[in-house]
């Protein structure tokens, strides 16, 4: 059933898509039904794949850049008092910004290649991932602080053995939400400006009344978007063995 | 047989604490406050909740900055500070590390890494206190008794002279308790140690002197004395006779 469930979520999706179809009886260049689009995803898959590989690294780099980026923002943020007085403003002014108005910038900077659109997705990413991880370092239970300074830790064995372990939970929160809006950011860049990559693909495609193509590519980008969100889940998992999950459901 | 419990050196200094005023917030809790907690004796801090007592045990700890006119004076010219060991109400134990990761904390935090020996024994402590099978489970999957057991496996292995205990067994059922209270008093023996506590069964089982904190800001009446061999029966009278003494002057003091 646990796989099932999915599986039949998707079907009863494109049956109400099917569904569209057959009553608002629209043209293949305007709403292509699902099978049309099955069919365009198998004939051209050839096309569709190599800009699914650049786009999916630019997510990957993106995810990676943003991660690294944001852990060490918190870092510093949480351990240097006159870092935090400085960074903080710039990291609020950076999240009132609205990151697509950034893109044609980016782009203009930093080229149509791969370049601008991991810088994209790092900068999407960049507030969930360090505000979360800066929340649980300063999250800590006092008492595991008050303990290990009767241990005398050093400042050091503190951070590794506390505090980072303690802010994981609220760090995997922001890193899941970082899994999901990543592709959001790389196919902004793509819009924008670039000769490769599955926004990229879907623009042409659209310009050109292909909607097949288009539809045929939003589902490979969902596909790796999906992916992308269940390895991280994954892997968040594995790291938070610790963690029990508890369902209110289950109250 | 050597006891592995046992301090390795003895612990002949006692402590004087003495707080002139100690204010918190700009809340006075403490006056003219004087405590002496001799060498090798139970010195047990009585009072009902929010009195200040674990105030004036974090000061003894140095987890609180001395704020106020607080000194704490060892007999044997040395500083307290690095001579404690710390038991909290909560057993604080980490949940993402094994009981034995546990157990050994201090010497991780201070070195990076346990020695193989800290390890062997953590082992050996582990197993005088029945968890020999619970080294490498977490610490969600053991009960409070246990958990329990382990941060006084944890607190032993710090091996201070001195040991700080904030009540430490209040959260336990009356059973689990008294079983940790005996275990405690056999392991913590030939260390001088200082329990908060509001229990005042638990205060006349386990203390050499008991003093009880009454008011606002807080003071010490005159500490009362117990004899006798640790943990104290049940059914010993004095043990009876004191509880009552001290729950009538407790319930005295603190408001309907």
């Amino acid at each position: 059933m646990k796989i099932l469930r999915p599986i039949l979520v998707l079907i009863g999706l494109i049956a109400i898509w099917q569904i569209v179809v057959w009553a608002t009886d629209a043209p293949f260049f305007i709403l292509p039904a699902p099978l049309r689009v099955a069919q365009t995803l198998v004939e051209r898959f050839d096309i569709i794949w190599p800009h699914a590989q650049i786009t999916a690294l630019e997510i990957v780099l993106g995810i990676a850049c943003g991660t690294l980026v944001g852990t060490l923002s918190a870092l510093v943020m949480a351990y240097f008092a006159p870092a935090r007085r400085w960074l903080l403003p710039v990291f609020v002014i950076s999240q009132a910004i609205p990151v697509f108005a950034l893109a044609p910038l980016l782009v203009l900077w930093l080229g149509y290649g791969l370049v601008s659109k991991v810088a994209m997705a790092t900068l999407i990413i960049y507030f969930p991932v360090t505000s979360s991880f800066f929340d649980g370092l300063r999250r800590t239970d006092m008492g595991y602080l008050d303990l290990a300074r009767t241990m005398n830790a050093s400042r050091w064995t503190m951070l590794t053995r506390i505090r980072i372990p303690a802010a994981l939970p609220a760090f995997a929160s922001g890193l899941r939400v970082a899994a999901a809006v990543a592709p959001i950011g790389a196919i902004i860049g793509e819009w924008v400006g670039s000769s490769a990559g599955l926004g990229y693909l879907m623009l042409h495609a659209n310009g050109r009344m292909q909607i097949d193509l288009l539809f045929a590519a939003l589902a490979v980008l969902a596909a790796l978007a999906i992916a992308l969100y269940f390895a991280v889940d994954i892997i968040l998992k594995r790291i938070l063995y610790w963690m029990p999950d508890t369902n209110p459901s289950s109250d | 047989m050597v006891d592995i419990a046992a301090p390795s050196a003895t612990t002949s200094f006692s402590i004087t604490i003495d707080a002139a005023r100690v204010a918190f917030d700009g809340v006075s809790l403490f006056e003219d406050l004087h405590v002496t907690l001799p060498a090798q004796r139970w010195t047990c801090l009585l009072g009902a909740s929010g009195v200040g007592k674990s105030t004036l045990l974090r000061l003894v700890a140095g987890l609180l900055p001395p704020e106020s006119d607080v000194t704490l004076a060892c007999d044997d010219g040395q500083p307290l500070a690095g001579r404690c060991a710390y038991m909290a109400q909560q057993d604080l134990l980490l949940p993402w590390s094994s009981v034995l990761d546990n157990v050994t904390l201090g010497e991780r935090l201070r070195m990076g890494r346990a020695r193989p020996e800290t390890r062997e024994r953590a082992l050996t402590l582990l197993a005088r206190v029945g968890l020999a099978d619970s080294a490498q489970a977490l610490p969600s999957t053991l009960s409070g008794g246990m958990r329990q057991r382990a941060a006084l496996v944890r607190t032993l292995m710090e091996d201070r002279p001195v040991v700080l205990m904030d009540e430490p067994f209040s959260a336990l059922d009356a059973i689990t308790r008294v079983r940790l209270q005996e275990l405690a008093a056999d392991l913590l023996r030939g260390r001088t140690v200082l329990l908060v506590t509001h229990d005042p069964l638990e205060a006349l089982r386990l203390g050499d002197h008991i003093h009880v904190l009454l008011g606002r800001p807080a003071r010490l009446a005159a500490p009362m004395t117990m004899d006798g061999a640790t943990p104290r029966s049940l059914h010993d009278p004095a043990v009876l006779n004191g509880q009552a003494d001290l729950l009538e002057r407790l319930a005295g003091s603190a408001a309907p």
